[in-house]
């Protein structure tokens, strides 16, 4: 095959399958564990000695100066042991440049380094003390006053007009892209649409709040704190706190959610190391979930505009999508908000932009599928007003629109399903009955619609290395400081390396999060299960040629003198075409201590040949009450084309996951911020509204028998993320097909279709 | 949290007694409490644990229901007695909260929560609720959830129970125990108080006093209903509930009573929409009029302009549905 993955091994049993363990609906491994509190999450190790606890004090103002810090009180209160302050911390590296360097998550993060306050909750003291109870009234006992900065903003439609061109945005993307002559075009085409929508911050709020602990022994820092990608929380805190890496040890072995959230060091890993230092004993700190809202990621406030420009049959000739989105005088940020619709569509003519607009708040970040799922949003809910305004179905828009390669790179499509996912979805969500006229389906009380929409996500791969030891009694050990925030690693990975070596998946296990392992991508991008899967099947091909080699050369053994490249690992044993021996007594005679075998590659190719995405369709139907608006989801369906399937359970919930956290995105999150002083009003999850199980009826997600030879050895695409993109505008599509309202303002609450529903007597 | 001691009760007397030493609280589930005290908005020096006191009883003397104090949520919810003759105050336990909070929650405690004000909640804004003087911060700031009766300039705040809106329309009235020993029985109506410009008081009760029981007099004639509207399916606080109990005869609305939750500071018993509506034709016109009548006085502030046509339609449509389909039609 000209297109097979370059770093494909001579022998793909990930490819074979001949046990069947890929694709299996393997219970998760670690599942035993979890729902028995046996899992040990970064709060929970007891630590190595006398643990104190830290508590951290919040500025109470949006942007200004601490004047004066009065911390006798606190250090007088029973039990405290320090009070860290900007004037007493540890000494610790100047804040990273604002402008990202090559890795925004591999950078300096020093915390209480200054009396400047950046924004409202930013750490100003740190309260260290023998219980939790006592740091944390202590914490009320620090006594700050500030100097407030009477210039902040915090509003973004009102700094819209300051809005500045960034020299990238997030992922190393270009900030503008352009083909045609966008202006000639949409100004005679002779359907146009010309729409803008705003979408809230949203935070990431995993169920495990951030949370660490840290101790020092002599120079050497351990660090026990939820991180989806080791490596990088270990360089972060060494250079922060400027030590050698190698004296920094991170632990996360188990990771209660993330969503992005963990990507970035926050301040209680680095806090907890400051503070231990201090005391010199261990210390855990844990935010608070109000403190999590200033202090962990959040997806910026934005604006997008979407013009679309089509031919009276609903060709599309023009595309513009320009986004004003949040970022901070101290870090920029720009969600990649404009590049889905770099992806979807063909058109001749197009222009994709992003502009930042400065806000005295904290810095925004990655939450889950940055980018593509603000993106979607415009793109998708502009196509279904585009197909009203041509008066056809949305979905044969899309397919008429359905482009040769890929719009923006011109690259063939490594694989790409999305007409066959609205077409099986269509097929099974019964399409056909969604009413032509909106506003026209009746159950009771409840104004039913339909909605559609697309969905899509990148397929990335970065570098990472695995190990795998097996022994002589046949059983292996998978190493590498991979992550599982929730996601399935320990179980996809487990599959893969007993797929490849041939042994039940119950004789493998994997050994996760620490950075003593062997260095991966970790955890996010949705390149979790491609990057690390692909070092573990290395490495477990690695481990193939040694043995190979051994019964090659051993005149004992059957396989004396078969050619290594076809000598395999099945069932046990060692096998060349008849030939076999079994594998634990290979390793008793040949490797009595066992074989290590070591696997790393450098990631997706620098100058790839093809582009590579997971696209779907998402399909929507909600009721929305005639009398109050209430908008409840009745069903979904999401239907993607993402390679091949490590495990059928993992990736369904993955993608259900990802489909529950857009009805969020769609219906209910919204973090509002006080124009006054730059907080975060509805801040604990009593108010911030997450959905819950009341909210997520039938939804069911399915994946193609899709092939992808190109992106990853495995042939997978990565689920983490696509699930939650398209969701909000096929739910916002479904509430216009429902009601006839058009809400361009998210999330979409009962008070924004109040307005256009019948009289409160219509029957 | 700051340091506390704690008691056991055995007795309710001596349990009054004790919560009225200055700074004690009593604390039944401690499903509000708790939270409030790690926030350091509630202050207690003492608390004095009554859950173990002899108030779990549902009981029927003379037509009339006691529900102990210590009953909790769920258990209220689910019992025969509430189910068949209250069912309005069925429904609004079950509206409101978690199955794990409703198990934790007592009846008493219910009735006492505090206010779910974002601002009240944050020690870093102006709330006069909490720290009286010091201003509102929601009458200038994001102010959704807010009331749109009875407030005032010093205090906007809405009353979170949904059970304590049953319970008015039923015309509650509540059991308690005096620090010296003596027992009164208050009307709902009497429990609670507007904020005026003494926000921070919330409720008659006097310093110790501890309700013991909720009595609920023979349930009125008529259908009962509870209706909330909320801004997810379950786990949300009411923007706007309605607790109606309609009697129509030969097509006329005999008697109603109806209470409104989510928009002021207390349940609010809307007896303007009760007159309209006596004597009137079960019809959809006598319904709007009735809910307008309710909505008369509404006064909004921005975040919360979308909660008056928002409670005059789920009055209207839920004064349809109690009074019956054929009044309805
Ligand atoms: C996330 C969340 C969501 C919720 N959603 C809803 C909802 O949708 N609808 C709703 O109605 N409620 C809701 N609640 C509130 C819940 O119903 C109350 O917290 C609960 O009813 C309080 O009962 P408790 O026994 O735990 O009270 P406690 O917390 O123990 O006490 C509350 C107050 O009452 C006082 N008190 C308690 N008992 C007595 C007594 N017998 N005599 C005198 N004083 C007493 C205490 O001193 C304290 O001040 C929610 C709560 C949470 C945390
Ligand atoms: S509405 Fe009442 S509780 Fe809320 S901030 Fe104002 S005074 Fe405080």
């Amino acid at each position: 095959m000209t297109n097979r993955s370059p770093i494909s091994p001579a022998i793909n049993p990930v490819e074979e399958n001949r046990q069947g363990t890929i694709g299996k609906a393997l219970d998760r491994v670690d599942g035993a564990l979890k729902v028995t509190g046996r899992a040990k999450y970064s709060y929970e190790y007891r630590g190595v000695k006398d643990t104190t606890y830290g508590f951290i004090v919040g500025a109470t103002i949006g942007k200004g100066r601490i004047s004066a810090i009065d911390t006798s009180r606190a250090l007088a209160a029973p039990r405290v042991l320090a009070v860290l302050t900007y004037q007493n911390a540890p000494k610790q590296a100047p804040l990273h440049p604002r402008e990202p360097g090559a890795n925004r998550y591999d950078r300096s993060e020093p915390f209480l380094f200054s009396a400047d306050v950046r924004y409202f909750g930013e750490p100003v003291a740190l309260v260290v003390a023998e219980t939790f109870e006592a740091a944390r009234h202590a914490a009320g006992l620090v006594s700050v006053r500030y100097v407030s900065d009477e210039q902040a903003q915090f509003d973004l439609r009102a700094n819209q007009s300051r809005a500045y061109k960034p020299k990238g945005v997030n992922a190393g993307m270009k900030t503008d892209t352009s083909e045609g002559d966008f202006d000639a075009a949409f100004g005679s085409a002779p359907v146009k649409i010309d729409v803008s929508y705003y979408l809230p911050y949203e935070h990431n709020m995993p169920m495990e709040p951030h949370a660490a602990q840290a101790v020092w022994e002599d120079d050497r820092l351990t660090v026990y704190s939820g991180q989806q990608i080791s490596a990088t929380a270990q360089s972060t805190l060494a250079k922060t706190l400027q030590i050698p890496v190698e004296n920094v040890r991170v632990v996360t072995p188990f990771v209660g959610g993330g969503f992005g959230s963990k990507v970035p060091v926050h301040a209680q890993a680095v806090l907890a190391a400051l503070g231990a230092k201090a005391v010199r004993r261990p210390v855990k700190v844990a935010q608070t979930r109000p403190q999590m809202f200033a202090n962990t990621n959040h997806r910026p406030e934005c604006l997008q505009r979407m013009r679309l420009g089509a031919s009276k049959d609903g060709i599309l000739t023009a595309i513009a999508h320009d986004v004003w989105t949040q970022t901070t005088p101290f870090d920029e940020f720009i969600e990649q908000t404009a590049a889905f619709s770099r992806v979807l569509y063909a058109a001749p003519n197009r222009l994709h932009r992003h502009w930042g607009v400065i806000l005295d708040l904290p810095t925004s970040d990655i939450m889950r599928a940055p980018g593509e799922e603000p993106g979607s949003v415009a793109q998708e809910c502009a196509m279904d007003e585009l197909a009203v305004a041509l008066d056809m179905d949305p979905i044969e828009l899309r397919i008429k629109n359905e482009p040769q390669d890929d719009p923006e790179t011109h690259l063939p499509f490594s694989s790409r399903s999305l007409v066959e996912c609205y077409r099986e979805g269509a097929q099974r969500f019964g399409w056909s009955n969604r009413p032509k006229r909106p506003g026209t389906l009746r159950d009771g009380r409840w104004l039913v619609g339909y909605g559609a929409a697309s969905a899509m996500f990148p397929t990335l791969m970065r570098p990472s290395a695995a190990s795998v030891r097996l022994s002589a009694d046949g059983t292996a050990v998978v190493q590498t400081d991979m992550t599982d925030i929730g996601t399935g690693s320990y179980t996809v990975l487990t599959q893969v390396a007993a797929e490849s070596l041939g042994l039940p998946a119950n004789k493998v296990t994997v050994q996760l999060g620490d950075t003593r392992l062997p260095k991966s991508a970790g955890s996010g991008g949705s390149f979790g299960a491609a990057s690390s899967g692909s070092a573990v099947l290395l490495a477990c091909e690695d481990a193939r040629s040694r043995i190979a080699q051994l019964v090659a050369n051993d005149r004992r053994s059957p396989l004396a003198g078969a050619d290594v490249n076809t000598i395999a690992l099945r069932d046990g044993s060692v096998v060349a075409g008849e030939k076999s021996e079994s594998l634990q007594a290979v390793l008793s005679r040949l490797a009595p201590s066992g074989i290590e075998g070591k696997g790393e590659h450098e990631g997706a190719e620098k100058q790839p040949k093809y582009s590579s995405h997971v696209f779907g369709a998402q399909f929507a139907e909600v009721g929305v009450d005639i009398d109050t608006g209430e908008i409840r989801v009745r069903r979904m369906l999401g239907v993607f084309g993402s390679g091949r399937i490590l495990n059928a359970k993992t990736a369904r919930s993955q993608l259900i996951g990802g489909m529950i956290m857009g009805i969020g995105a769609g219906l209910t999150e919204e973090s509002v911020v006080d124009l006054r002083d730059g907080s975060y009003v509805n801040h604990d999850l009593a108010e911030y509204h997450v959905p819950v199980n009341a909210d997520t009826p039938r939804i069911e997600a399915i994946c193609l028998d899709e092939k992808e030879p190109y992106a990853n050895p495995l042939g997978i695409k990565g689920l983490g993320e696509v699930g939650i993109v398209g969701v909000a505008a096929a739910l916002a599509n479904a509430v216009y097909n429902a009601t006839g309202v058009r809400v361009r303002e998210f999330p979409i609450t009962l008070d924004k279709v109040l307005g256009g529903l019948p009289e409160a007597t219509a029957t | 949290m700051i340091p506390f001691t704690y008691e056991r009760a055995t007795d309710a007397n001596d349990a009054a007694k004790a919560a009225s030493q200055p700074g004690a609280r009593f604390i039944a589930g401690g499903t509000n409490l708790l939270d409030l005290m790690k926030l350091e908005i509630e202050k207690p020096a003492h608390l004095v644990d009554i859950t173990r006191l002899p108030l779990r009883e549902v009981e029927i003397t003379n037509g009339a229901v006691r529900i102990g104090s210590q009953v909790p949520n769920s258990e209220l919810a689910a019992h025969p007695l509430i189910r068949e003759r209250y069912p309005v105050l069925s429904r609004a336990l079950l509206a409101g909260a978690s199955g794990q909070l409703r198990n934790k929650a007592s009846t008493g405690g219910n009735l006492l929560q505090r206010t779910r004000c974002y601002y009240f909640y944050d020690t870093s804004k102006a709330c006069n609720k909490r720290e009286p003087g010091s201003g509102c911060a929601a009458l200038q700031g994001f102010n959704r959830i807010h009331a749109i009766l009875g407030a005032s300039d010093s205090c906007i705040a809405v009353h979170p129970s949904d059970m304590a809106v049953a319970l008015t329309a039923l015309e509650a009235s509540i059991e308690t125990v005096l620090p010296d020993g003596s027992t009164r029985t208050l009307p709902i109506g009497e429990l609670y108080r507007l904020p005026g410009d003494t926000p921070h008081i919330e409720t008659n009760l006097r310093p110790g006093e501890l309700i013991t029981a909720v009595v609920l007099p023979a349930p009125p004639a008529g259908n009962q209903t509870y209706r909330k509207v909320r801004d997810r399916a379950s786990y949300a606080f009411a923007l706007v509930s309605v607790a109606a109990i309609v009697r129509v005869e030969a097509g006329r609305v005999r008697d109603a009573r109806i209470a409104l939750g989510g928009v002021a500071h207390k349940p609010w018993r809307a007896l303007d929409a009760e007159n309209a509506l006596r004597g009137k034709p079960a019809s959809m016109e006598s319904f709007v009029n009735a809910a307008q009548a309710a909505l008369a006085p509404a006064k909004s502030h921005g975040g919360n302009d979308f909660k008056i046509p928002l409670a005059q339609r789920v009055l209207t449509r839920t004064l349809a549905d109690v009074a019956g389909t054929e009044a309805a039609a």
